[in-house]
C-alpha cells in the first residue's frame, strides 16, 4: 500500500472540517439576516447616548 | 508504522469522529418532531412574527433541544450501550467520547438559549434554559432511573416546543399553547408504553424502572387504555378552543376513535395473544401514535393558515 494512498480518517477528517464550516457560514448568515431585520423594523434601539450624539 | 497496519475498524479515537457521529448526538429524529411542534405553536399564535424570525427561533429551539439530546446520550451512555435499540448511539458505539458529548451539549445549550433570547425575546429564552434543565436534569438525571412515572413526568420536557414557539411570537403566556402542552404530555405515556410492551427486555436489561417492569404488563396495558381516554377528552375539547375549529375537531374526532379502538384491544390482549401475532396490535398502536400527533399539530396549523381567509377556527 502507498504512503500516499488516502486514508478513510482523512476523507472523515475533511468531512468532519467541511460541515463544521459550513455550520459556522450557515451561523453567520442566520446573524446577518437578524441583524439586518431588526435593524431595518426599528427593533433595534441605540443606546441614549449615542442617540444624542 | 506504515498505513497499511492502521485497522479501520479500531475504536475512534477521541476527536476523530465524523461530522455524521457528532450530529447523531443531537437525535434528529427528536428534533424533527421539535421542529414541528415549535414550528406550529409560533404560526398558531395569533400574532404575525417576520419569516427570518421564525426562522430562526424554531432553529434555535431545535439546537436546544439537540443540545438536551447530547447531554442525555452523555449522561446515559452505560445504559444505552446495553438497550438493543439504542447500542448503536455514537458513544456506546466509541464512535464519540462521552466529554465530546458533554462539551457539544453544553456549548450548544447556552448557544441556543442565548441566541433564542436575541432572535425573539427573554421569556422564551428563559422557557428553553427550563426545558433543557427539565430534560437532562429532572427527567435523564433524575426521574429515569428512579420511577415508573418517568415517561409521565418526563414527558413535559417533549410538551414545551410548542408553548416556547407560540411565546417567540406573542412574547407572554396564554391558555392556548399549554393545550398543545397538554396534547403532547398525555400523548407521550400511551406512546413509550407502547414501546416498552413490544421492547420489553431492554428496559429489564437496563434497569430501568419502566412501568412494565415494576408494575407488571397487565398494569401497563390499563394505564395505556386510562390515559388515551384523558388524552382523547382533551384532544377533541381542544378543538372548540381558540387553536381549534371544525377542520381540527373532524381530525380529532377520526384519530381519537381509532387510537381509542387501539387503546381497547391492546387491554384486551394478554402476553400470549401478543407474542403469537409478535407484538402487531401494539406495533401499530405506535405507529398511529406517531401520525396521531402529526395530525393534529398538523389540523392546528391548518386552523391558523386558513384564518386569514376567514376560514380557520370558528369565527
Amino acid at each position: 500500500m502507498s504512503f500516499n494512498h488516502e486514508h478513510e480518517i482523512h476523507k472523515r477528517r475533511f468531512g468532519r472540517n467541511l460541515g463544521v464550516a459550513l455550520v459556522l457560514l450557515g451561523f453567520i448568515g442566520v446573524i446577518f439576516g437578524l441583524t439586518f431585520v431588526k435593524v431595518t423594523r426599528g427593533d433595534f434601539e441605540l443606546p441614549k447616548i449615542e442617540a444624542q450624539n | 508504522m506504515s498505513d497499511a497496519s492502521i485497522s479501520t475498524n479500531q475504536t475512534i479515537r477521541p476527536g476523530e469522529a465524523g461530522f455524521g457521529d457528532y450530529f447523531a448526538l443531537l437525535k434528529p429524529r427528536v428534533m424533527q418532531l421539535v421542529v414541528f411542534t415549535a414550528a406550529v405553536g409560533l404560526l398558531a399564535a395569533p400574532v404575525p412574527v417576520h419569516p427570518m424570525i421564525a426562522f430562526s427561533s424554531i432553529l434555535f429551539i431545535a439546537v436546544g433541544a439537540g443540545a438536551s439530546g447530547a447531554l442525555n446520550m452523555w449522561w446515559d451512555a452505560d445504559i444505552d450501550a446495553i438497550m438493543r435499540r439504542t447500542s448503536k448511539r455514537p458513544i456506546p458505539a466509541g464512535k464519540v467520547e462521552s466529554g465530546e458529548a458533554l462539551a457539544v451539549g453544553l456549548g450548544l445549550s447556552g448557544l441556543a438559549v442565548m441566541m433564542l433570547g436575541l432572535a425573539a425575546n427573554l421569556l422564551a429564552a428563559a422557557l428553553l434554559a427550563f426545558t433543557i434543565f427539565f430534560y437532562v436534569v429532572v427527567y435523564s438525571m433524575w426521574l429515569k432511573r428512579s420511577t415508573p412515572q418517568n415517561i409521565v413526568i418526563g414527558g413535559a420536557a417533549g410538551a414545551f416546543p410548542p408553548v416556547i414557539g407560540w411565546v417567540c411570537a406573542t412574547g407572554t403566556m396564554s391558555f392556548e399553547p399549554w393545550l398543545m402542552f397538554a396534547l403532547i404530555f398525555m400523548w407521550t405515556p400511551p406512546h413509550f408504553w407502547a414501546l416498552a410492551l413490544f421492547m420489553r427486555s431492554d428496559y429489564d436489561d437496563a434497569g430501568v424502572p419502566m412501568l412494565t417492569v415494576t408494575h407488571g404488563r397487565r398494569a401497563t396495558r390499563v394505564h395505556i387504555l386510562v390515559y388515551t381516554v384523558i388524552l382523547a377528552v382533551l384532544a377533541v375539547a381542544t378543538g372548540f378552543m381558540a387553536i381549534g375549529g371544525p377542520l381540527y375537531l373532524a381530525v380529532a374526532i377520526a384519530l381519537n376513535i381509532l387510537f381509542l379502538r387501539g387503546a381497547i384491544q391492546i387491554w384486551q390482549r394478554d402476553e400470549d395473544m401478543s407474542e403469537a401475532d409478535n407484538f402487531a396490535i401494539e406495533r401499530k398502536f405506535f405507529r398511529l401514535s406517531l401520525w396521531y400527533l402529526f395530525a393534529h399539530f398538523g389540523a392546528i396549523l391548518a386552523e391558523a393558515a386558513l384564518r386569514p381567509w376567514g376560514l380557520g377556527g370558528w369565527s
